[in-house]
């Protein structure tokens, strides 16, 4: 880097702290201690930054819920034969796990935390679009999650998270409506988060922010906030119709009455095959920022990483069929499917590629959040490349249902989304509430976590490949040392994630204040407010000065 | 308030000015009506499939429909999507009143539209022409005729649950007008209701032909 480029350090639109508070050391005014205090401050706030926070601990608490339920799976599993739970139990025990995990925990999980905090403060805007609607949209994710909980106290749901008719339409006799009426109801929530997303980045940048000067993570929410728009209301229709079928015995996907069960899956995956790329874009999102922040360099091929995100959103929409291989297509329709899903794995391949290459000749920071980052390319790249796997036709005879499907989605779900999203975490938390975390122990967490994780489904691959079926309560004893090894590794991944989230709990309260920009990062949300932010994000209206990622121009101020 | 003259009161605190805030208000329902388009979508699809396997059945069944009384729908519900076009108008020339007016008869519209319903989807219940297992209608040959009417009690029970919803909206339009919000300078709230109103109404357009006026 020649001397000529290197301007003064980039300081001067960093909202000066009015004051410091003596009581706790961070300043004032900020969003935290400023909007109210009590409850109902909290309750009927319209700031996005408390409506994130509102999420993050509903979010969390679905995550707990879901985490509970794949230790007592595992429990279960841990040797052939009943352990805990008879096989209907168990039925119901991975059913609420799915259902819970997807519709409660990792489709909001991003969008709704990190994307309702970070969104606007990266555009350079006061509030989203309508903040209403965010209030009432976290409001609508409560009421639809009491309905997936009344579900659990009432008898459960043993139909699995895709909830496949004419079983769960005609057979099952357990808790089916409560449940889709809650994924009916979380869908609202998502539709609205995504419409108000769509419309904040396009009508509130500040000046000076064009579309291909905005952070990649926007390029990444945008992208999911179209999915979410085109995808959720088909899965609403979906689940009315199964609910309408359950409850007054239509017949639209019942074939004793002339209906088509095979037309449920299509309708089903059409939704929840773009929903997989809802749950996995905002991560890549994440992990954009996180490698160029910590490499210090400015990203590789940015505008390839932000047309992918596109070419992802609508490729994702041609792939449904690829659920549905074995469910009787004809044979043209599963070619052109197959050919399809490979279509789709290119973007995700230009991105691990652009990322990797910012990498190269970095200079690379070690931090938590980059750790995670790190995790995210090598678990994702497992996740993807084994999913093309299973997009291969002849391949995927062999493998449908069985563990190496489980493991291939975990790899995508848990190793890239959840890894992004704790890596957002560990980056955004000292902003979100001005102060800084433990790093040991928080090293300590991912350690755990990444070991674990492994631990846990990598052997699933190899316990799929051997011709392991998902779903079943019990297994030939062919199995156990992997199923032991899985289950003892998916105890070390739940004590990962514990230790995690104490660390950031504790942070809270007692971390030291963690200055306005701790990692020297360039987007507005560091270089132009306080942390904790100021009410409305900015001190006046935020000001464009350089590229999100221009390490290369301007040397960025650590304040600590 | 000095500020007042360039921050008015309709104003909300984010948005920098009176454009950028019309402008994501009417964004925003443009995407609200893609997501209804979809949501439609998929029992449109449902319609496709099942007319192309049982063609007989929708031949056959569509006409247990009154086809007059769907076409008086058509043309009410048409002129209630031109009445709050004029409304959307009077305000653009600022004058409430009239507007005020032409919400009243939107409503009153909207309210003819579900009462017609209301005697058709009587007159099924009363012959049994109802859908699935409850079918008990014998009038029309062919497998599973009740196919039909799953699909028209479900497609046309969601659209009057959105007239409803517009009932419901469009009435609180009047309140606002009334209480004498909205103005040359100040519309968007009901700009935005037509948008949705003329969404229903196009509805209803497609869902006609498809089930009153089959073959």
């Amino acid at each position: 880097m020649s001397d000529t480029v290197a301007t003064a350090p980039i300081e001067s639109r960093i909202a000066v702290p009015k004051q410091i508070d003596p009581k706790t050391g961070l300043p004032r005014p900020n969003f935290l201690q400023d909007g109210g205090k009590g409850l109902k401050s909290w309750l009927f706030t319209l700031d996005h930054k408390r409506i994130a926070v509102l999420y993050l601990i509903t979010i969390s608490v679905a995550f707990f819920l879901g985490g509970i339920f794949a230790l007592l799976i595992r429990l279960e599993l841990f040797e052939p034969g009943k352990q805990f739970f008879n096989a209907e139990q168990y039925n119901k025990l991975f059913t609420l796990h799915g259902a819970i995990m997807i519709f409660l925990f990792i489709i909001p999980s991003i969008p709704a935390i990190l994307g309702n905090f970070v969104l606007p403060l990266q555009i350079g805007a006061k509030d989203v679009a309508f903040p209403r609607l965010n209030l009432a949209s976290w409001y609508i994710y409560v009421f639809g999650s009491l309905f997936a909980i009344a579900s659990i106290i009432i008898s459960a749901a043993d139909t699995g998270w895709t909830f496949y008719t004419p079983y769960s339409s005609s057979s099952s006799s357990t808790a089916v409506i409560p449940m889709t009426i809650g994924v009916f109801i979380l869908g609202f929530s998502s539709i609205f988060t995504g419409l108000n997303f769509i419309v904040t980045v396009h009508k509130l940048r500040t000046p000076g922010m064009t579309w291909f000067k905005m952070p990649l993570m926007i390029w990444g929410l945008y992208a999911t906030a179209i999915i979410q728009v085109l995808a959720t209301p088909v899965l609403g229709i979906t689940v009315l119709l199964l609910i309408l079928e359950r409850a007054f015995g239509i017949g639209i996907f019942d074939p004793a009455m002339g209906g088509d069960p095979v037309l449920y899956q299509h309708f089903f995956w059409f939704y929840s095959h773009p929903a997989v790329y809802i749950m996995i874009l905002p991560g890549m999102g994440i992990i954009s920022e996180l490698i160029t922040a910590f490499s210090r360099r400015k990203i590789f091929g940015y505008t390839f990483i932000a047309f992918s995100s596109m070419a992802i959103a609508l490729v994702s929409f041609l792939v449904w069929g690829h659920h549905m291989f074995v469910s009787g297509q004809s044979e043209i329709a599963v070619m052109i499917f197959s050919f399809l899903t490979f279509m789709v794995a290119i973007p995700s391949a230009i991105k691990v590629f652009n990322w990797t290459v910012t990498l190269y000749k970095g200079s690379i920071v070690f931090s938590v959040p980059m750790l995670y980052a790190l995790s995210f390319l090598f678990l994702f790249t497992i996740g993807g490349l084994t999913g093309l796997m299973i997009g291969t036709l002849s391949v995927d005879v062999h493998l449908h249902d069985t563990y190496f499907i489980v493991a291939h989605f975990h790899y995508v779900m848990v190793g890239g989304t959840v890894m992004a999203l704790m890596g957002g975490l560990f980056y955004w938390w000292p902003k979100i509430w001005g102060r800084m975390y433990n790093r040991t122990w928080a090293l300590v967490g991912w350690i755990l976590t990444f070991v674990g994780f492994n631990m846990t489904f990598f052997t699933q691959f190899i316990l799929g490949a051997r011709g392991m079926p998902r779903r079943y309560w019990t297994y030939l004893d062919q199995y156990q040392p992997l199923h032991g090894f899985s289950s003892v590794g998916s105890f070390i991944l739940g004590i990962g994630f514990l230790i995690s989230a104490i660390v950031l709990f504790v942070a809270v309260h007692h971390g030291r204040p963690a200055g306005s920009n701790p990692w020297g990062a360039l987007t507005l949300e560091w270089t132009q407010t306080t942390s904790p932010p100021v009410e409305h994000n900015f001190d006046g209206e935020a000001v464009y000065e350089h590229g999100p990622y221009d390490y290369d121009k301007v040397i960025p101020k650590v304040s600590i | 308030m000095a500020e007042s003259a360039t921050h008015p009161q309709y104003l909300q605190h984010h948005f920098a000015d009176a454009v950028q805030q019309r402008e994501s208000s009417k964004l925003g329902m443009w995407i609200f009506i893609v997501t209804e388009v979809l949501f439609f979508g998929g029992l449109f699809a449902a319609y496709a499939i099942y007319r192309a396997w049982n063609p007989e059945i929708f031949h056959n069944a569509h006409t247990a429909l009154n086809w007059k009384l769907g076409a008086i729908n058509t043309m009410v519900l048409i002129t209630s999507s031109l009445t709050i076009a004029l409304a959307i108008r009077s305000l653009q020339v600022d004058r409430p009143k009239p507007a005020q007016h032409y919400l009243w008869v939107t409503l009153l519209l909207a309210a003819t539209f579900m009462v017609i319903k209301y005697f058709e989807y009587a007159h099924k219940f009363h012959l049994g022409e109802l859908p699935g297992k409850y079918y008990t209608y014998t009038g029309i040959e062919g497998t599973n005729p009740h196919v039909f009417f799953s699909i028209y009690f479900v497609m046309t029970g969601l659209h009057g649950l959105h007239v409803l919803v517009g009932m419901g909206v469009i009435f609180w339009m009047i309140l606002r007008t009334r209480r004498g919000e909205f103005g040359a300078q100040y519309y968007t709230p009901v700009e935005v209701t037509g948008l949705y109103w003329h969404l229903v109404d196009m509805i209803w357009i497609y869902l006609f032909p498809l089930l009153y006026l089959v073959g």
